[in-house]
């Protein structure tokens, strides 16, 4: 895995010999630099597999512009991502057992960021055959980000769930009304600081019944057993 | 609106000179007419509100949510393991297809992959799930338009599928049989043999659907030429699947990415259609469906000896990271965004599920069109209600 915009990846010891896919995203990358210059802020490329970037929150919309003229035409899908770590953990450790100190970094996963919230989208080149993430930050003060609406009309409904679901609104979209939730509901559903209310309410009922898992090394019986019959 | 068809255009000029003449002259008023929530021709509780002037569609929006489960932020307490058990329900028709991104996702987050049994297995259960939901889709296809021989065939032909995925999964509908690392058993005796005669019946349901339904005119006069949609709108709204591939875009994820699946050991086709119309969405659908018996009975001679999981730790932590991954599925273009923090759960899952893409052109598709056309279309577009919402 290496990171674009720290070093050539040649220099990679550990890296495979460069094999077609890797010049493929790379000149995406620079196809991308070429139009929309120093609104990217950090390129993650694993080669022959993916490919990350992250932009200026103020060149979202560009962004879109650019890669549709690059070719990426098909719209995948576009949400956000709240980067806080959950403080109510995940409702099913051990009750009786002394309470571990909650994670409170903000961690914002392959391409880094200075927010807590980022919006994301997926694009792809039907013709290449090549997908792209694209990511922003959001500002914490104000989370708004442009629309992508005029580019990609799908968009629509996407940013309509993530502004209902994240709190996280876009300028110049023509109906920022909610789907799922009624209309006077408080909160934003799939923020990390929302609770699961059935979870506060009663703590996963699978917790009662675990037995103690098997301890990690002990010799694998049924690993054993599936080689045999399936041999 | 650059590309659009005379037609779409004519139509919408139409509307537009529809909705002034109501205003202004005749004081007319529009009529809103709200399909569903329980309307049979919805598949479930989808809403859609339309407003018509004469006949005429003017404007529609379609109103989900009545189904929604949440399970974006359900899987945020879920550990690895359990979260197939929430993705079975999303697509209920073809259960298995949903678990196999999310699998995926988890293995390449782990950097491990299935041993070759699995994946030949794993792609044989998965153009099965493909069988038995299209199969549904094609039968049900007469039942919107009154003809109601087609959906028992269909509920006839389908059952030996679901039969054989209940054979191999214990699981009629929600098989929760894909493991991080490659699945829960091997196959039961007989099941290859079994498996071979329901494909030769699921051929011969394909012939039979498509002399009483395909050729028949009733059938041909209410799907030519209605709901056409040109490739770039299709492209723009992200519709995937056979939607996509009906308005003429050569593009199939079974053969356009590297996965760990076994499609690429079979020969098979990708079906396109240049006329995006709703004729052509169910007839690439058709199409598909005998792909995808030419898959199975090809994978079925070539299952590979050897393990069925690979060697995977008891407890499942997911090293940190992101990953997508996304599958052909019977509805189109299904893909999961894992990202993982390191502990036993996923940290944040974004479900990228087809119908949700599929559903969203609707205000576009239906305006201008006609009202018995309103059910063809959102027929042809084929959604399934736990698609949409999730």
């Amino acid at each position: 895995m290496a990171r674009l915009s720290d070093a050539p990846p040649s220099t990679d010891a550990d890296e495979t010999p460069a094999l077609p896919g890797d010049g493929l995203r790379e000149g995406i990358v620079d196809d991308l630099r070429n139009r929309i210059g120093d609104a990217i802020v950090d390129v993650h490329l694993v080669p022959n597999d993916d490919l990350w970037v992250r932009v200026r929150t103020d060149a979202w919309r560009q962004t879109a512009d650019a890669l549709k003229a690059a070719g990426f035409t098909f719209f995948g899908f576009l949400s956000g991502l709240d980067w806080l770590p959950s403080p109510y953990g995940k409702g099913e450790e051990d009750p009786t057992a002394e309470p571990e100190e909650p994670d409170t970094e903000i961690r914002q996963g392959v391409t880094g960021g200075d927010t807590r919230f980022q919006v994301f989208a997926r694009l792809v080149d039907l013709d290449r055959h090549v997908g792209i993430t694209v990511k922003a930050d959001v500002p914490d003060d104000e989370p708004v980000v442009e629309t992508w609406t005029t580019v990609f009309a799908g968009a629509n409904w996407h940013e309509r769930e993530c502004h209902e679901m994240f709190g996280i609104g876009f300028a110049g979209h023509p109906d920022l009304r909610n789907m799922y939730l009624p209309g006077d509901f408080e909160g934003y559903p799939l923020r990390k600081d929302f609770p699961l209310l059935s979870r506060m309410i009663k703590p996963w009922p699978g917790i009662v019944d675990v037995e103690p898992m098997p301890v990690q090394d002990e010799p694998d019986a049924d690993q054993a057993a599936q080689e045999e019959s399936a041999s | 609106m650059t590309m659009m068809s005379e037609r779409q255009q004519l139509s919408y000029i139409a509307s537009q000179a529809a909705d002034a003449r109501l205003n202004v002259e005749l004081e007319t008023e529009g009529m809103t007419l709200n399909i569903g929530p329980q309307h049979p021709a919805t598949h479930g509780t989808l809403r859609i509100i339309c407003r018509l002037d004469g006949e005429q569609v003017v404007w529609a929006e379609p109103g989900c949510g009545y189904m929604h489960r949440g399970y974006e932020k359900l899987t945020e307490v879920r550990t690895f393991p359990q979260v197939t058990t929430l993705v079975n329900r999303i697509d209920w028709l073809g259960s298995f297809a949903n678990e196999v991104p999310f699998i995926l996702a988890a293995e390449k987050l782990m950097e491990i992959e299935a041993p070759p049994r699995a994946q030949v297995i794993r792609t044989i259960l998965f153009e099965l799930s493909r069988i038995a939901n299209v199969s549904l889709f094609l039968g049900d296809l007469g039942v919107q338009m009154g003809a109601v021989t087609p959906v028992f065939l269909a509920f006839r032909d389908r059952e030996y599928v679901l039969n054989l995925i209940e054979g191999a999964t214990g699981g009629r509908f929600h098989p929760n049989f894909d493991r991080i690392g490659g699945l829960k058993d091997d196959l039961p005796k007989g099941w290859i043999d079994e498996t071979r005669q329901a494909i030769a019946k699921l051929r011969e349901f394909c012939d039979i659907i498509e002399d009483l339904l395909f050729g028949n005119e009733i059938f041909q006069s209410r799907m030519r030429g209605i709901g056409i949609i040109p490739a770039d709108i299709a492209k723009d709204y992200g519709l995937s699947g056979a939607n996509l591939r009906a308005s003429g875009v050569d593009f199939d994820l079974r053969r356009d990415q590297v996965l760990p699946m076994a499609w690429d050991k079979a020969d098979w086709k990708v079906w396109t259609h240049p006329d995006g119309d709703s004729f052509a969405r169910c007839w690439v659908r058709l199409q598909e469906t005998r792909e995808s018996c030419k898959i199975v009975d090809q994978l079925l001679d070539q299952i590979p000896a050897g393990p069925i999981m690979t060697k995977v730790p008891r407890i499942i932590k997911v090293p940190e990271g992101e990953a997508w991954v996304s599958t052909e599925n019977p509805l189109g273009e299904m893909g999961y965004y894992v990202v993982s923090k390191g502990d036993l759960g996923p940290f944040r899952v974004k479900i990228r599920s087809a119908s949700f893409n599929n559903i969203s052109i609707v205000p576009w598709a239906l305006k201008g069109v006609y009202v018995p056309d309103i059910i063809t279309i959102l027929a042809s577009l084929y959604f399934i209600l736990g698609d949409i919402d999730r």
